[in-house]
């Protein structure tokens, strides 16, 4: 099996989103430059974290047109796996993957620490490693990660079970205290924390191994 | 081709909160202004378009406001056009 994961300039999670998988979990990977357009032999892909583009006009506005989306979007649509990490989350919501858009926190700081979450995995396929209601913690690092939507829409992915990982407490203003969403087909998620940068005990532990490695089987 | 001008003003929608803007109007305050009871920040862009005609520019410049410009999820956008020449 090979993960791709997506490059856009200003991408700057992308290495370690590899060392997780190769390193810390023997994942073959593969780079997708943002002018590719060939996902071929690719069982998942990856949005890493970082500024795409220069999060000019607004986070993901500009990444939102890169042709390797137009694949990407293919692919998800006939259920390949898709995970949107901080800035890959951002993409996914202005590609119109995730409903809903992340905009500035609410205390205006960057704000960057472990934070505890409480998962809800129901039919995400990226957290089937979890126990419903399991506490972990995971880094985040981000300035726009409050989650806005409208409020029947909230109410409407909270019954759906697309609230999948909640901030236990709210480190930037986001409604319903959503830190990360699924699609209700479960193969596409979008998430502001780093499971990427917890995978090893040695640096920020290892909470966030088994989401990436939930695609090992 | 005739050329046109146009400015979008893009701005969050009413419901979405804007920390910066509220940040900016109490520096106001410590500026020495008082008063201010409101203060939103938004975008305004300016774009240089040629087109056939008037029509065609300004259904050019929508698609343009509501798929990059803006996102409507959190935010309005309206559309001033002026031909040029």
């Amino acid at each position: 099996m090979t993960i791709g994961i997506v490059v856009f300039p200003g991408s700057n999670c992308d290495r370690d989103v590899r060392w997780a998988l190769e390193g810390c979990l023997g994942v073959p990977t593969r780079f997708l430059w943002h002018e590719e357009r060939d996902l071929q032999g690719l069982e998942a892909v990856v949005l890493p974290g970082g500024f795409s583009y220069g999060d000019y006009l607004r986070c993901g506005a500009i990444a939102r047109f890169a042709p390797v989306l137009e694949e990407v979007r293919r692919f998800a649509s006939e259920g390949g796996p898709v995970l949107g990490i901080c800035n890959g989350f951002q993409v996914l919501t202005e590609l119109g993957l995730l409903p809903g858009a992340l905009t500035r926190n609410i205390g205006l700081h960057f704000v960057c620490e472990p934070t505890p979450l409480e998962v809800r995995p129901g039919a995400c396929r990226w957290l089937a490693g979890y126990q419903p209601g399991e506490a972990i913690s995971l880094p985040i690092a981000h300035g726009e990660g409050r989650y806005q939507v409208q409020e029947d829409q909230l109410r409407q992915l909270e019954e759906n079970g697309q609230v999948v990982l909640r901030y236990k407490t709210n480190p930037n203003g986001s409604m319903g205290d959503v830190a990360g969403l699924c699609n209700p087909q479960g193969n596409v998620l979008g998430l502001m924390p780093h499971p990427e940068r917890a995978c090893e005990s040695l640096t920020g532990g290892e909470d966030g191994r088994r989401l990436l490695a939930s695609l090992l089987g | 081709m005739p050329h046109f001008h146009a400015r979008v003003q893009v701005s969050l929608r009413p419901s979405v909160l804007d920390p910066a803007g509220e940040a900016t109007r109490a520096a106001a305050g410590r500026l020495g202004v008082p008063g201010v009871t409101r203060l939103r920040i938004g975008k305004a862009i300016e774009v240089e378009i040629e087109a056939p005609d008037k029509a065609t520019a300004q259904q050019q410049l929508e698609v343009l406001s509501e798929r990059l410009l803006a996102n409507p999820v959190i935010e309005n956008w309206t559309l001033d056009l002026i031909e040029t020449a």
